[in-house]
């Protein structure tokens, strides 16, 4: 018989029986959908972390100055300022795997336009954050180096700076704001970065240069940065190097002896993403298995039917094997008929899988992530089921002897 | 004529039941030449439906040899043997032994399913094998829609339509009334006539004389081998024998 022909009788013999079909098939319908909905469930989470993540910028190292000890209590890193700025010109023109460096500080303030007024995080920043944290400006124009020189009084504000202060879709830029009671132009407003991976709006703050916000808000120049460094690297895999790098330079120009605790930290955010990451992989993959398992009890459910059908059917297969029927010929028709089964069940619940993946991501604002691998793979294994579970009641009918299977009754 | 169609030598056939040996057959020699028409007659227990078998390709037998168009079968692998029934056997059952809820045509069509012949032949073949058994206006209809006797024309048919041999018939009328079963040898005799070898087992007088040559069977022995003139099966002048119209 040629696969055609084997196809049609096995799809045939399913018909006949179209309850019991349908209903072994349920086994893996709910098994496939079931993996499909929970991967796309454990994609859903990993994405919002990596969307997260990345809008606090990629392959971010924040450097931190040492804490303070008083009277045996230590204030914590960022305490104690042990980083000068020429430490940041250092890491810059030192550290070859740093892409760009920019100092961050900050103070809360509250910020006033001609009729409202908000506080929020006020922050002193070089050009190049915005570059680090991969932050356009959406309105107006972003801080230019020459403010930085200049120590222009120029802000960019973030959209929920602008909401609070000027309205909803207001344009800000030409306005001024008072923080001190120092006025400030608008020259920008940010585009949405929308929440940290902790619930924290990236939206309400307002960006002034470094100088200014030394000058203006903390008052006076100083040898030490009052906040932290940024830095970023051109690509992921060069921030364990700048780390080292910049754990070298600082060590070496802050005169820490070998052995010695650095008097500073530097924090790798993208190492705190992929830990994230790795604790929703777990779970996604923790969820999958339980599904799975439901697959494989899809599968015993195909085997239980199968036998039974071979049962019902000894006296057909009797039939078949006394006009021709090689042993081979009657194991790919039982063998058929379970692919058929799981495949079918395969497909259908890809289709719910989808389905209520789509239900769950709307349910929980969620992006809806269906990956194509897992659709491709829960197929396949669901066809693997088949052929697993298929394989012994279809052998069993095969090694029938013919006179035993006509005489069956 | 090359040799003969069946050639079985010193065949025998032990079945293991628990802790006996049952010796289904012991020690049967039987050559049929083509264009025989053999019934193999004899109690129940006397070994004729384990021959049946043997020679029908759907057993082996346990000790001897049986070569079939002098090919030797008896040491073939199942595979091999599905090929011989599909190739050169047709069966016809007592029981018809057609599949259930599938139309006269598929039924038919089976053994060339198996033997690989393509649709459109196979379609053709089947029509032709159908119409050659008086049923070509039966072809759709499924075997709960037919009478015994149409039944065991379509099983006929079946066996018919690879073109076999040998047609090995169990019992072929045993389910069916005396006038039917006339038609049915009736049949069988006009599948002589084309040159086909019919092995027929019956426990009835009445079906054997419509063979060439009897075969008795005892006790797993071949008690007597008889050649006969066959009467010809005449439906309409058995139907008179028996009173009926």
């Amino acid at each position: 018989m040629n696969p055609v022909q084997v196809v049609r009788v096995a799809v045939r013999a399913l018909l006949r029986n179209k309850m019991r079909s349908f209903l072994t098939t349920l086994g893996v319908i709910i098994g496939v959908s079931a993996v499909i909905a929970m991967v796309a469930i454990g994609e859903g989470a990993k994405a919002r972390v990596a969307d997260a993540f990345a809008s606090m910028g990629s392959n971010l190292l924040i450097v931190l100055s040492g804490s303070t000890t008083a009277g045996g209590a230590r204030g914590g890193f960022g305490s104690m300022p042990t980083l000068t700025w020429e430490d940041l010109k250092a890491i810059r023109t030192e550290a070859s795997a740093v892409r760009y460096a920019t100092p961050q500080l900050r103070t809360n303030a509250p910020v006033l336009s001609e009729d409202q007024n908000w506080a929020t995080s006020v922050n002193g920043v070089s050009p190049e954050f915005f570059s680090i944290r991969d932050w356009p400006v959406t309105l107006g124009s972003a801080i230019h180096p020459s403010d930085v020189e200049a120590g222009a009084k120029v802000v960019v504000l973030g959209q929920t700076v602008v909401e609070k202060l000027f309205g909803n879709s207001a344009d800000p830029v030409g306005h001024t704001v008072r923080i001190k009671k120092i006025p400030f132009l608008v020259v920008g407003m940010l585009a949405r970065k929308g929440q940290s991976a902790m619930g924290q709006d990236f939206d309400d703050a307002v960006y002034m240069p470094y100088t200014t916000f030394q000058s203006k808000i903390q008052g006076g120049l100083q040898k030490f940065i009052a906040g932290s460094i940024m830095v970023s690297t051109a690509t992921g895999d060069e921030l364990v190097r700048a780390e080292r790098q910049i754990r070298n330079l600082l060590r070496d120009r802050h005169h820490i002896p070998i052995g010695g605790e650095d008097d500073f930290s530097i924090r790798n955010l993208t190492e705190m993403a992929s830990a994230q990451q790795e604790g929703v992989n777990t779970l996604t993959a923790l969820l999958a298995s339980i599904a799975a398992v439901s697959l494989l009890v899809g599968g015993i459910g195909i085997m239980n039917i199968m036998l039974v059908s071979v049962t019902e059917r000894t006296r057909e297969i009797g039939i078949r094997m006394a006009v021709g029927a090689r042993p081979r010929d009657v194991l790919a028709q039982f063998l058929v008929e379970a692919l058929t089964l799981s495949f079918f069940g395969g497909v259908a619940g890809v289709l719910l899988g989808v389905f209520a993946a789509n239900q769950l991501a709307a349910r929980f604002g969620w992006p809806l992530l269906i990956r194509p691998d897992i659709i491709v793979i829960a197929v396949l294994f669901s066809g693997v089921v088949g052929v697993a579970f298929g394989l012994y009641p279809a052998q069993k009918a095969a090694r029938l002897d013919p006179i035993d299977a006509l005489r069956f009754e | 004529m090359a040799g003969p169609l069946i050639e079985v030598e010193h065949v025998a056939k032990v079945y293991r039941m628990g802790e006996v040996d049952v010796h289904a057959l012991r020690d049967v020699t039987l050559s049929i030449r083509e264009g025989e028409s053999v019934a193999v007659m004899g109690p129940s227990g006397s070994g004729k439906s384990t021959l049946m078998n043997i020679l029908g390709c759907l057993d082996r037998p346990s000790a001897g040899t049986y070569r079939l168009l002098g090919e030797e079968v008896s040491r073939m692998d199942r595979n091999a043997l599905a090929r011989v029934r599909n190739r050169t056997l047709g069966f016809v059952f007592q029981n018809f032994n057609l599949l259930a809820r599938t139309s006269a045509l598929e039924n038919v069509e089976l053994p060339l399913l198996y033997a690989g012949v393509s649709g459109r032949e196979r379609h053709r073949r089947s029509r032709e094998a159908l119409e050659r058994v008086g049923l070509g206006d039966r072809m759709h209809h499924h075997p709960n829609q037919m009478s015994g006797g149409q039944q065991q024309r379509v099983a006929i048919a079946r066996a018919l339509v690879t073109r076999p041999r040998l047609m090995v018939a169990d019992e072929p009328t045993g389910n069916l009334d005396s006038r039917t079963s006339v038609e049915i040898m009736a049949l069988f005799q006009e599948l002589g006539r084309s040159g086909i070898t019919l092995l027929l087992v019956t426990h009835e007088r009445d079906i054997a004389r419509y063979a060439s040559r009897v075969v008795v069977m005892r006790d797993g022995h071949i008690q007597s081998d008889l050649r006969q003139t066959p009467q010809a099966a005449d439906p309409a002048a058995a139907a008179a024998e028996v009173g009926l119209p």
